[in-house]
């Protein structure tokens, strides 16, 4: 730990700190180091660490490509690029080490290591993002892919020929079922969690969040083993969608968990000082309070159960028809038509894969985007549209509560002095 | 109805405490004894996956016995089949995932929370978000038709420079040769672990960067007054107070890396020897062996493949387990959500 040996307030640079660090401490190198006389810069651009950033920079390009075109049988994109950062990184330390201490340089170091890492996440995600929509472009501008199923398409027939509609019908058919499932069977557990404490629920909860991970493939394995071994029943939309809810439910309702847990206490403790009974303190402050955080843990449950594989591979069967009826007959969902697809050696079938996989990738994103609208708040914040409507309400509340206090004066005027000796005597009870 | 009253006649001198009770009502009580009905609903899902899995793994699991877990074939149907290949594999890939991943995350997670720009935070933060909820599918494409071309040369040169290891051996080539066959390096563990590594580091970043951004400013605070750098006061506040959400993080990120079907399906080629050679051709893992069998499988295959789901569903309910027993022990709290 750090300890602070003498006391100054110290307001203004050139001025001597007065602090000193032992070893631990992130301030100094050793005990009893003196500071610098400057205070100390965190964050922030300055002119010679921009300088020595981009001197850094070409020197370091300079050194890869004299290793790699001169010097060394270096060879490979890479591994170029590997070496320019290594060097770019040792030239940098040592330039900010001109005029900085050993604490600066190492700060400058990690701060250019921690852009690394970032950029380097970014940019491989927006490669996976990008690659798979470039792709998509081949089958995406034809109108018959949206429109039309595989039945009358083979595999050697060109883009126009052929669709996904099935794809998509069966996506929504299936999504239907699990939302129809997960969304009050999530929401309630949730609420039960936060509502009812007690070793139940703790047990209950620590369950749901090992569950969070379960392998999506485990739960179609469950559905395939109860339903269609079990039950005797065929391959199906249903059975895809049984799967999806298997497999969403725990994250919904972890989700929802965490936001319900946010909902100010002071709220329910109001609603139930005005003698409201729990499940209306839920119905009408909890739940309410915390719509738009629920609404974005359905929505981001959606996301993840529309773009799984392995549940749907498993219990839906296989079919290139369309096919509308989720208890009858074999049904295919979006990813699951993305995964035979690329798995055929012909090209327009691959090129349909990824047109389907950039359908697929831009509903979720859609779907994120709705999700980030209506839950960018947190609990207690308004739009401008429930903003207006809790006004009305406040006012409507406003006036009945006028038109009460004037009945109730009437009768204070009028009634029988027992009447009001009744009224005090109840308040003076308590 | 809840209300409050006052038992009894307190006696004039002697004061009694009033005792409080609460009457619920009927309603009340539905509400209670439903959302009880529900929480056991929930619960007996849960339970039933692996009770199920169980009762289906039975048969297959009472032929083989301790064999299941050493046997690397599997030819379910002349009794002749174990998870040692698919185990090794799955936990091979994960591993290669978390290697590659953590870094990235913990960097990324530090990057957002604490070095990026203001105003750039909350598009960071979303973008991380979207990036996990891309499907899984997707990312196997772009490992089958991207990474599977250009990932040769590092897996060559790692073979090359690094062969000496076990590890990183590959048979049927000599470090330096140019001449190798090219094919050896794909579909391999590598590749499969890059894959996946991409797909976890998502969702690692947000639960590291969600228990980052919680380090109390007043620590933080006091390590800059003590003249700490940016990085210092990162290593001196933010890792070690971040330290369960690394932990759990990581765990949570294993747990789905070990899970991952459909990407690495569509990468490996699957064999059924322990292939310990991670860059070498030829892999697999417990979940796409459930997906290249179920299709063709007898009754007896399909219990072998419920016994390989069970052995993997109690794979990741244990790391999960452990990272949630970590993150709610460290003082970060459990307040980060999946």
């Amino acid at each position: 730990m750090t300890v602070v040996e003498e006391t100054g307030l110290t307001s203004g640079r050139g001025e001597k700190t007065g602090v000193r660090a032992d070893a631990d401490g992130p301030a100094a190198d050793a005990p009893g180091a003196e500071l610098p006389d400057r205070p100390r810069r965190i964050g922030g651009v300055s002119r010679s660490g921009v300088l020595s950033l981009a001197g850094a920079a070409v020197s370091g390009l300079c050194v890869a490509v004299l290793l790699f075109g001169e010097l060394a049988p270096f060879s490979g994109a890479l591994g170029f690029t590997v070496t320019a950062y290594a060097a770019f990184l040792a030239i940098y330390a040592v330039l900010t080490g001109l005029e900085e201490d050993r604490e600066a340089v190492r700060d400058r170091v990690m701060t250019v290591v921690l852009w690394t890492a970032a950029v380097l996440l970014f940019a491989a995600l927006a490669l996976v993002v990008g690659f798979t929509a470039w792709r998509g472009r081949e089958a995406l501008p034809h109108g018959n892919f949206f429109t039309q199923d595989m039945q009358a398409a083979g595999p050697l027939d060109p883009l126009s020929h052929g669709g996904i509609a099935h794809a998509m019908l069966g996506t929504l058919i299936m999504i239907t079922i699990a939302l129809a499932i997960t969304v009050p069977l999530g929401l309630a557990c949730a609420v039960y969690l936060n509502q009812i404490p007690g070793r139940f629920s703790r047990f209950v909860r620590t369950i749901v969040e090992a569950m969070t991970a379960l392998p999506s493939i485990v739960a179609g394995l469950m559905v395939y083993a109860v339903w269609i071994l079990g039950l005797g029943m065929q391959k199906s939309g249903l059975a895809a969608g049984f799967a999806i809810s298997v497999m969403m439910l725990p994250i919904v309702i972890r989700a929802s968990d965490v936001v319900l847990r946010l909902v100010p206490g002071t709220l329910a403790e109001a609603a139930e000082a005005l003698g409201a009974p729990r499940w209306r303190t839920v119905w009408h402050v909890v739940l309410p309070t915390a719509r738009s955080g629920l609404a974005t843990a359905v929505i981001l449950g959606t996301a993840r159960g529309i773009g799984e594989t392995s549940p749907v591979l498993l219990t839906a069967g296989f079919t290139a028809a369309l096919n509308g009826d989720p208890t009858n007959g074999p049904m295919i969902s979006l990813p699951l038509a993305v995964f035979t697809f690329v798995r055929s050696p012909e090209p327009t079938m691959i090129a349909r894969g990824f047109g389907a996989a950039a359908v697929l990738m831009g509903l979720v994103l859609v779907l994120f985007a709705i999700a980030r609208v209506i839950g960018g708040r947190g609990p207690g914040h308004q739009s401008k549209r429930q903003a207006r409507k809790t006004a009305k309400a406040s006012r409507r509340d406003e006036e009945r509560f006028t038109e009460l206090h004037a009945a109730a004066l009437q009768l204070f005027d009028s009634g029988s002095q027992d009447d009001t000796e009744q009224i005090n005597d109840s308040g003076d009870s308590h | 109805m809840s209300a409050v009253e006052a038992s009894g006649e307190p006696e004039p001198d002697r004061p009694v405490p009033r005792r409080l009770l609460t009457a619920r009502g009927l309603g009340d009580r539905l509400f209670r004894y439903q959302l009880t009905a529900t929480g056991l609903a929930v619960l007996t899902v849960m339970a039933a996956v692996g009770l199920f899995l169980l009762l289906r793994a039975a048969q297959a699991l009472r032929v083989r016995g301790w064999k299941f877990l050493t046997t690397a074939a599997w030819q379910p149907d002349v009794h002749n089949f174990g998870i040692a290949a698919v185990l090794t594999g799955t936990l091979l890939i994960a591993a290669v995932a978390v290697t590659i991943s953590v870094p990235l995350a913990v960097g990324t997670a530090l990057f957002i929370s604490h070095v990026a720009p203001r105003r750039l935070r909350r598009t960071l933060v979303t973008m991380v978000d979207l990036m996990a909820a891309v499907p899984s599918v997707v990312y196997g494409l772009w490992g089958l038709f991207f990474l599977q071309q250009h990932v040769i040369g590092l897996s060559r040169w790692l073979s090359d420079w690094l062969g000496w290891i076990p590890l990183f051996t590959v048979d049927g080539t000599r470090p330096g040769e140019p001449l190798a066959s090219e094919s050896v390096y794909t579909a391999s563990t590598f590749v499969a672990g890059i894959v996946v590594a991409l797909m976890v580091a998502p969702i690692q970043c947000s639960v590291m960067r969600e228990v980052f951004a919680q380090a109390p400013a007043g620590e933080r605070e006091g390590a800059y007054a003590l003249g700490a750098t940016r990085w210092g006061m990162i290593r001196a506040v933010v890792l070690p107070y971040g330290k369960g959400g690394i932990i759990g993080g990581t765990m949570l990120g294993l747990g789905r890396a070990l899970g991952e079907t459909i990407a690495v399906y569509l990468i490996i080629s699957p064999v059924f020897v322990i292939q310990p050679h991670i860059l070498q051709t030829g892999s697999n893992s417990v979940s796409s062996l459930i997906a290249l069998h179920y299709g063709d499988a007898s009754t007896f295959g399909m219990s072998a493949l419920m016994a390989a789901g069970l052995a993997l569903f109690l794979l990741t309910l244990a790391v999960n387990f452990t990272a949630s027993s970590i993150v709610a022990r460290s003082r970060s709290g459990a307040q980060s959500e999946a």
